[in-house]
């Protein structure tokens, strides 16, 4: 499509023009009062979407909020600039934004030549299968012999070939090129199988008269991961939004939310201590004040808690934690040590 | 009246002649030929198996009040819940809830304006009028002064962006519509170039390019740390669109007046600009009403292209609105709703175009 070369071309251009804000970023910031957060215009749900009163929330966006209440101890110390898939990378080159976090999905090119820094991954997103319940799947290792729903011309089609040539395993496709059309055709019993990927195939299981009735295979066959992400050039910035993340998961490692994080302060673990501020040293290192993690996890809480108040079982998209589980928990979610 | 003309004492026709009488309009109007008759048929066929499943949808299963949304997804007929749930986030966006009476106050001064506009006897005093209508709107909308909180125009969405994109487009594009018709037909060969290149260009792309080149690209030229505001970038690319194509049906309008009204103005002594003002141009406009309002129509529905470029107008607040995990896959209630109000407005236009057609044609009559 000639709106997806433009915006390549946008791209391609801005890398030529390298705009050199080394270091400026986090002193902007501070001194600006707020982050510019680049969110999902279109709205993804459970990532970024808007409630009835028009508040933006889900995973993506308490991210935001948490980089926020680091830095200014205040999770409402953020402004989102919605933005189009073309449009994300020239909003954060450009510096209309400070930090991007779109469900984009981590690459060699973005984190090299788009001139963008990856700060680690807040969603391991890949593609899925749905089946119904009352076929009695419980893992697509089971999937031999099954027809498939699944939109042509894209790396999902791609995938699935893959995958069930990888495994020795047979499969009819259905290929049907309308989102609708093809969700259509799996409600109907045209297909056994749905296949795109899993935050997709959960948004799209919620619309369901009964979504209970469908299941979510536990295997994802290719890596979608997703991270907030910031320019070159600024460093510090990068590390600040780098830690922040972490900082929520080693929260939910060690067992702090955002009910009992006062009582935290007076742990005696020492990762604990580093990590509220209660023992001095982080805060200083990364250049904010040392309760920056307290206050992200007060405010926002931690990562489990995150996940499960946007996109977690318990909500209409109703995900299992799978690969964005903790390691400790079988999961891919791995904080390096806070020392 | 008075009390004889009540009391006609002519008799009313009777039942039977009524009957009579409409089954002849029938046989006339409908079935009058054998092509006819089956085209009434057709229509009459697929009336039938149309019109009584839209009514169960939209009246009898509908579902007009619920927090719960499996209520609805369990109904048969339409979720007008959802309507009720969503109708501020699609109205008016990601505005502060509480102050959305703002917006709301913008959109009925803008209406009000549309509508006293219509009248004739404004015309006289339009300019002052929409520039204080507009700069009311732009208070209450930025907020900041008067003790109403400053609200960024990243949050303003909904209804008011859309008649802003358009309202504002269409205002400052006619101008430079005018210009570059007259331009175009210049005896200066400068001025002439200038104005075809420009319409040519932009007439020869899409709107939706001229909305990435502002929104991509643009920022990429301005030195680092200098960004113009996503809602002037768009509202700027909306106003070269439309001047385009509105000085091509102005020129229309030029071009159609015949040799001896300019004669007449150059014999009579008028300059340039008072030929033009007094004699060409009224006549001209007048013209090319159907067309222009043609045209107001077009650009009225593609500002629901800055979809693309992530500014919340009502069409894009209508999509994310569906994204509400809570609230999924109730579409046909948003877009019917949303087409509704898209509706509402382009109605109203075409309706006040044939009006002004006939007022200006009242002169020329013979």
């Amino acid at each position: 499509m000639n709106t997806k070369a433009l915006a390549l071309a946008g791209v391609v251009l801005a890398t030529l023009a390298a705009p050199a804000l080394a270091g400026e970023t986090f002193d902007a910031v501070k001194e600006k009062g707020f982050v510019q957060c680049g969110v999902n215009a279109g709205g993804l749900p459970g990532f970024a979407n808007t409630d009835s009163e028009g508040t933006f929330v889900g995973l993506d966006i308490d991210f935001c909020r948490a980089v926020a209440a680091a830095v200014f101890g205040d999770a409402e110390a953020v402004r989102y600039t919605p933005l189009s898939a073309q449009q994300r990378f020239t909003a954060l080159q450009s510096g209309e934004i400070d930090v991007l976090i779109r469900n984009t999905t981590w690459t060699t090119t973005r984190d090299t030549s788009l001139g963008l820094n990856f700060t680690g991954v807040n969603f391991y997103d890949g593609q899925g299968f749905m089946v119904p319940t009352n076929l009695g799947v419980t893992s697509a290792m089971e999937l031999d012999g099954a027809t498939v729903c699944v939109q042509p011309g894209t790396t999902t089609e791609l995938n699935l070939a893959d995958f069930f040539r990888a495994n020795a395993m047979s499969f009819e496709p259905v290929v049907i090129e309308k989102l609708d059309e093809v969700v259509e055709a799996y409600v109907q019993g045209r297909c056994d199988v749905y296949t795109t990927d899993a935050s997709g195939i959960a948004s799209t299981r919620s619309t369901f008269t009964n979504p209970e009735e469908h299941l979510i295979l536990p295997e994802l066959i290719s890596k979608e991961p997703l991270g907030p992400s910031v320019r070159h050039g600024d460093d510090q910035w990068f590390d600040v939004v780098k830690w922040v993340g972490f900082a929520l998961l080693e929260a939910e490692e060690k067992g702090i939310t955002a009910a009992n994080v006062d009582a935290m302060l007076e742990s005696t673990d020492p990762t604990i201590q580093r990590l509220l501020g209660v023992d001095a040293g982080m805060g200083e290192a990364l250049g904010l004040e040392e309760n920056w993690a307290y206050n992200a996890i007060k405010q926002v809480g931690n990562y489990g808690e995150i996940f499960e108040r946007h996109v977690g079982v318990e909500t209409p998209l109703g995900l299992s934690r799978g690969l964005n589980a903790l390691w400790t928990d079988g999961g891919l979610m791995y904080a390096p040590p806070i020392r | 009246m008075t009390a004889e003309t009540r009391d006609d004492p002519r008799p009313s026709p009777d039942f039977a002649a009524r009957v009579a009488g409409s089954l002849a309009w029938v046989r006339n109007n409908l079935f009058n030929t054998w092509y006819n008759a089956l085209f009434t048929l057709i229509i009459a066929w697929f009336f039938l198996n149309v019109l009584p499943p839209l009514f169960d949808w939209m009246v009898t299963n509908s579902v007009w009040q619920t927090d719960d949304p499996r209520v609805c997804r369990d109904a048969a007929g339409a979720c007008w819940a959802f309507i009720h749930e969503k109708y501020r986030f699609i109205l008016f966006g990601t505005y502060p809830y509480d102050e959305q009476w703002r917006p709301l106050l913008m959109v009925m001064i803008t209406i009000a304006l549309l509508a006293a506009s219509c009248d004739k006897r404004t015309w006289r005093f339009i300019v002052p009028m929409w520039v204080a209508g507009l700069t009311v709107s732009g208070v209450l909308l930025w907020g900041g002064v008067f003790g109403l909180t400053y609200v960024e125009n990243l949050r303003w969405g909904g209804l008011p962006i859309t008649l802003l994109l358009s309202v504002v487009g269409l205002a400052v594009a006619f101008p430079i519509a005018v210009l570059l018709a007259l331009g175009r037909r210049s005896d200066l060969p400068v001025v002439r170039a200038i104005c075809i290149c420009y319409i040519e260009m932009i007439r020869g792309v899409p709107l939706i390019t001229l909305l990435f080149m502002s929104s991509v690209m643009l920022p990429l030229f301005l030195p680092t740390g200098v960004t113009i505001d996503k809602l002037l970038r768009a509202q700027i690319a909306m106003i070269m669109f439309a001047a385009a194509y509105l000085a091509e049906v102005i020129r229309g309008g030029l071009q159609s007046l015949p040799r001896g009204q300019y004669e007449a103005a150059d014999s009579l002594g008028l300059g340039y600009w008072r030929k033009m003002r007094l004699i060409i141009l009224p006549q001209a406009l007048a013209v090319v009403i159907p067309p222009i309002v043609n045209t107001f129509i077009a650009f009225f529905k593609d500002t629901s292209l800055v979809l693309i470029i992530g500014i919340f107008d009502i069409m894009t607040a209508t999509k994310s609105a569906l994204t509400d995990p809570h609230w999924r896959g109730f579409f046909r209630e948003a877009y019917l709703f949303t087409g509704v109000i898209y509706f509402c407005f382009c109605f109203f236009m075409s309706k006040y175009s044939q009006w002004l057609e006939k007022e200006f044609s009242k002169g020329r009559r013979h």
